[in-house]
């Protein structure tokens, strides 16, 4: 089981308090936990990834264990911290204005 | 008695503002979608309580909502909770939001005259159907047409619509987006969009095929071929149910009109104070009625001398009266955008407009007198009404 972060507005599109707690089969990858979070909010399709191309949305950006893994190849693992549960996978909205 | 509902859309949310007859004690409900920028909401005219919604943003990207109680609550279409827990056990696709164009997407011109690539980037405007509360039409930045036929569930492009010379569509300042779509209520066949500095198109095939309708337009700064079919900036464009052949259109510069489906145009621009604005609408009872706002240039997008005034013809263009009676007409440098003004179906017509200073205002006679609704909201980017029996 990983927890995953989501940034406001997506915790309310998906209905949502707190983290999100997701099974995931290994290998445990970045693209493996935004599949698990797809299939169980398929409200989020299209909001952390493109639909058309999989590709990260230009603000969005991924942390875990004070790792900044945005610009990782999609099939990256997750450190054994986020795989235990000791740590959070955070899908993080970048600061940028407006 | 009947009511009017009005959907507000911000740039920080929705805003749903209910009243009856009389449009003087109003009800706001609201921010839906808090912090979220809400293009568009419409009603759909034959069960209006199924209401969409384009929810978007520039980080999650694309949304779109859908109401089926009059806007109380909202689901992205397929994901309601009974959907969630369908018996079969299949879960929704989550393809509410996925607009992809069909085939290889091509280019158009960028600002600086080279080959682009097309790329989605939001919904401007939902025109649900006349017929069926399950279609609906979406207009698109970068500009296309979408239809859905399942309630919102999947989007369709009609690739037609970029077959007309869109190699040469070029985006204004404000993006490239089809950002008018007018259904025809008596030909189910026959659809105008108009696209910022894409032009104005027409479809008589329910949307296989598109053709430009610019004949008679002029804009010498921006398009120095007198002949050009596309790159028109035309902001917005209006008709009346009754008479659909009759078309209104507020372009960049000047206020033109059509008799006959956009084959030809002729300017009305008259007396007004400037022919620069972004809508135009008719009033619901007097198919020769038409509003504007005009806005002071292309390069001071506040009214002219600060003073915010509508303009009414009663001839169908040509001869323009401003409307002033509570509306502020000193110190005020706000802009009306071109999807942010809507008329009721009363009689008297209400005529509604909100501004990107965050009013909304209401006039309940036909634009003899207006009144604030809401001061204070964000910034509006479109208005429309709901008339109620």
């Amino acid at each position: 089981m990983i927890r995953v972060v989501l940034p406001f507005h997506l915790r309310n599109l998906a209905r949502v308090d707190g983290e999100v707690e997701l099974e995931v089969a290994a290998p445990v990858t970045i693209s493996a936990a935004l599949d698990a979070l797809e299939s169980r909010y398929p409200t989020l399709r299209g909001t952390v990834r493109d639909h058309g191309t999989l590709k990260r949305r230009p603000f969005i950006r991924f942390f875990a264990c004070k790792e900044d893994l945005s610009l990782e190849p999609p099939e990256t693992p997750l450190p054994d911290e986020v795989v235990s549960g000791a740590e959070p996978f955070l899908i993080v909205g970048a600061m940028a204005g407006g | 008695m009947s009511k009017v509902r009005v959907l507000v859309g911000t740039k920080k949310g929705a805003f749903i503002l209910t009243a009856d007859g009389k449009r003087q004690n109003w009800e706001v409900s609201g921010p839906h979608f808090a912090g979220w920028e809400m293009y568009h909401l419409k009603g759909s005219p034959v069960d209006p309580n199924r209401i969409y919604a384009s929810q978007t943003s520039g980080w999650f990207g694309q949304i779109i909502q859908r109401s089926d109680d009059g806007g109380k609550t909202w689901n992205t279409p397929g994901s309601s909770p009974e959907e969630l827990k369908s018996p079969d056990g299949m879960m929704p696709k989550g393809e509410s939001n996925k607009f992809i164009y069909e085939g290889e997407p091509g280019k158009h011109l960028w600002y600086d005259g080279t080959p682009h690539p097309w790329e989605f980037k939001r919904i401007w405007h939902i025109e649900p159907s006349t017929t069926d509360p399950d279609t609906a039409f979406a207009g698109a930045e970068d500009a296309a047409i979408f239809k859905t036929t399942d309630g919102g569930k999947t989007w369709k492009e009609l690739p037609g619509l970029r077959h007309a010379k869109s190699q040469l569509w070029q985006p204004g300042a404000g993006g490239m987006a089809v950002h008018t779509i007018l259904l025809d209520p008596k030909n189910e066949k026959r659809i105008y969009v108009a696209i910022s500095a894409g032009g104005c198109f027409r479809t008589d095939d329910g949307g296989k095929t598109w053709k430009p309708i610019t004949k008679g337009l002029k804009s010498p700064y921006e398009l120095p071929d007198p002949d050009a079919e596309v790159g028109h900036c035309v902001h917005r464009i209006a008709l009346h149910p009754s008479k659909p052949d009759v078309l209104f259109m507020q372009k960049h510069w000047d206020v033109l009109r059509t008799d006959n489906a956009g084959e030809q145009w002729t300017e009305v621009s008259g007396n007004l104070p400037s022919d620069f604005g972004f809508p135009i609408d008719v009033n619901f009872n007097e198919p020769e009625t038409i509003y504007v706002v005009p806005i002071t240039s292309d390069s001071l997008h506040y009214p002219p001398e600060g003073k915010l005034r509508v303009y009414r013809s009663k001839t169908g263009g040509g001869e323009w009266e401003g409307l002033t009676k509570g509306l502020p007409q000193k110190d005020c440098y706000v802009n009306v955008l071109r999807d942010a003004m809507a008329v009721d179906q009363l009689d008297k017509c209400g005529i509604y407009f909100g501004t990107t200073g965050g009013q909304v205002y209401c006039s309940p006679d036909g634009g003899d007198t207006w009144n604030a609704i809401v001061r204070d909201l964000p910034a509006v980017y479109s208005v429309e009404v709901q008339t109620l029996k």
